[in-house]
């Protein structure tokens, strides 16, 4: 499809390390993992095994990274912010979302993170 | 450390000051006291959740357990949302450890259980926390909401663990949107006023409003999976009527026509394009890299787009003073 820049990310899964705690699916919020039984069976590894069904959803926010028991996933995380991103191009400073200053959204102030033009 | 009391009611001063927060008013300051704060009658065994210092988070959070004897445990995130303060560290494994130390948590309860939002994942290494503190963390459901029926079957569903972003949370983050693009977008309205004249500034505003007000609203129902995509087609749409409006009341044949007309083809849908892409950072969808992508395949298309049409109006001006001596 045509106009799509969110096709490729940089999440990895090692599933040879592993242990199918579910944690990554836990800790998603777009459902990216599944946990389902290791194919095929492996005595030396875990019965249950975590693959990405849905990579493409990745917003590379480092939940998964972050709680893996065994540093079984590796991705970039980010914060997908065209602003902080434009302006620290333009400053050669970092890359931050709005000094003190996210926009908090609906959900209690939960989901979203930076407002305009700050 | 104290214990701080608080309820789950939601007062109309509270309302007041949410209703400020979604305006932008005094960004940063909504703060709650970091520490220990007791809802209801809690107990050794009661839960313990863990929030951001931000006044919105801590409202939904205590308003969810009306009814609830438990404990809530607040981090200083600067005042600043879980999602947001997660994705910056403040909501994080160190501050959550120091905070679980300061406030004497071990002593109060007799279980090691922390229930903190999953959406304040990405910045806490939950296996650390454990190893540092004794607390094992469970994460709950994305939406405080949510926390009644988790805290019942102790499992948060597929859908309770996905985070959308329906009409409702769309629309409260207009009025900060437009606050934030005001000053300039009545700066540039001025200027277009000034030159090709009043319908210039006319179809600067819209745009405006176009990215501002209608982009967050239609988001989920423009085509194309990109960001720029969709608002320069919001843009193109919003500046047919002013072309059409061109054609049918210039003169036919006059270069002068079809230049007005192009200015508002060519101006239009790069500014609401723009601040589409520059939406990206209030949406709880796209990755850095996406955004990156993003931002080098269109902009240069959007500040070529606005140059020219910046030149036509430039040229009309010029051509509208010239006339005038
Ligand atoms: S980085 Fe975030 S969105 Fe991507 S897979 Fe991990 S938890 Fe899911
Ligand atoms: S968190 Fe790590 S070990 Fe656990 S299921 Fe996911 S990838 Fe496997």
């Amino acid at each position: 499809m045509m106009f799509n820049s969110y096709r490729q990310n940089t999440l990895e899964l090692y599933p040879d390390r592993c242990i199918g705690c579910g944690m990554c699916a836990n800790v998603c919020p777009h459902a990216v993992f599944t946990i389902g039984d290791r194919q095929p069976a492996n005595l030396l590894a875990s019965r249950r095994v975590a693959s990405l069904a849905n990579k493409e959803a990745c917003m590379e926010c480092g939940a998964c990274q972050m709680n893996c028991p065994v540093a079984a996933i590796r991705v970039q995380s980010g914060v997908g912010c065209a602003a902080a991103m434009i302006k620290a191009a333009l400053t050669g400073g970092p890359e931050v979302c709005g000094e003190g200053g996210c926009c908090g959204s609906g959900e209690g102030g939960n989901t979203s993170c930076c407002g305009p033009a700050k | 450390m104290d214990i701080m009391h608080a309820d789950s009611d939601i007062t109309f001063n509270n309302r007041i000051e949410h209703f400020l927060i979604r305006w932008g008013y005094r960004r940063g300051e909504h703060r709650v006291a970091p520490g220990l704060y007791a809802i209801g009658n809690p107990g050794r065994d009661s839960p313990v959740f863990v929030t951001a210092n931000y006044r919105l988070s801590f409202d939904a959070l205590r308003a969810a357990l009306k009814g609830i004897d438990g404990y809530v445990l607040v981090l200083d995130t600067f005042g600043i949302n879980v999602w947001c303060a997660a994705g910056k560290g403040t909501f994080g494994t160190e501050e959550l450890i120091r905070r679980i130390e300061a406030t004497g948590l071990a002593g109060v309860v007799s279980h090691k259980k922390l229930i903190l939002p999953q959406l304040g994942a990405p910045g806490v290494r939950a296996p650390e926390v454990t190893k540092r503190t004794g607390f094992r963390i469970e994460y709950g459901p994305v939406r405080a909401d949510d926390l009644p029926a988790y805290l019942k079957t102790g499992k948060a569903t597929p859908g309770m663990r996905r985070v959308r972003f329906p009409l409702w949370d769309r629309i409260v983050l207009i009025p900060v949107e437009l606050v934030g693009f005001a000053l300039p977008a009545i700066v540039l309205a001025i200027v277009a006023f000034l030159g090709p004249g009043w319908l210039a500034a006319l179809g600067l505003v819209t745009a405006v409003l176009g990215g501002t007000v209608l982009f967050p609203a239609l988001l989920p129902y423009l085509p194309t999976k990109d960001y720029s995509t969709k608002g320069l087609l919001l843009g193109i749409l919003l500046s047919l009527p002013y072309a059409v409006y061109q054609l049918a009341t210039g003169l036919p044949g006059d270069w002068k026509t079809y230049a007005s007309t192009l200015m508002f083809l060519l101006a239009m849908p790069p500014v609401t394009a723009y601040l589409a892409l520059n939406f990206t950072g209030a949406t709880p969808f796209p990755s850095r890299t996406g955004v990156r992508k993003e931002i080098y395949t269109y902009i240069p298309v959007i500040a070529g787009m606005a140059a020219l049409g910046a030149l036509m109006a430039v040229v009309l001006t010029a051509v509208k003073i010239l006339e005038m001596i």
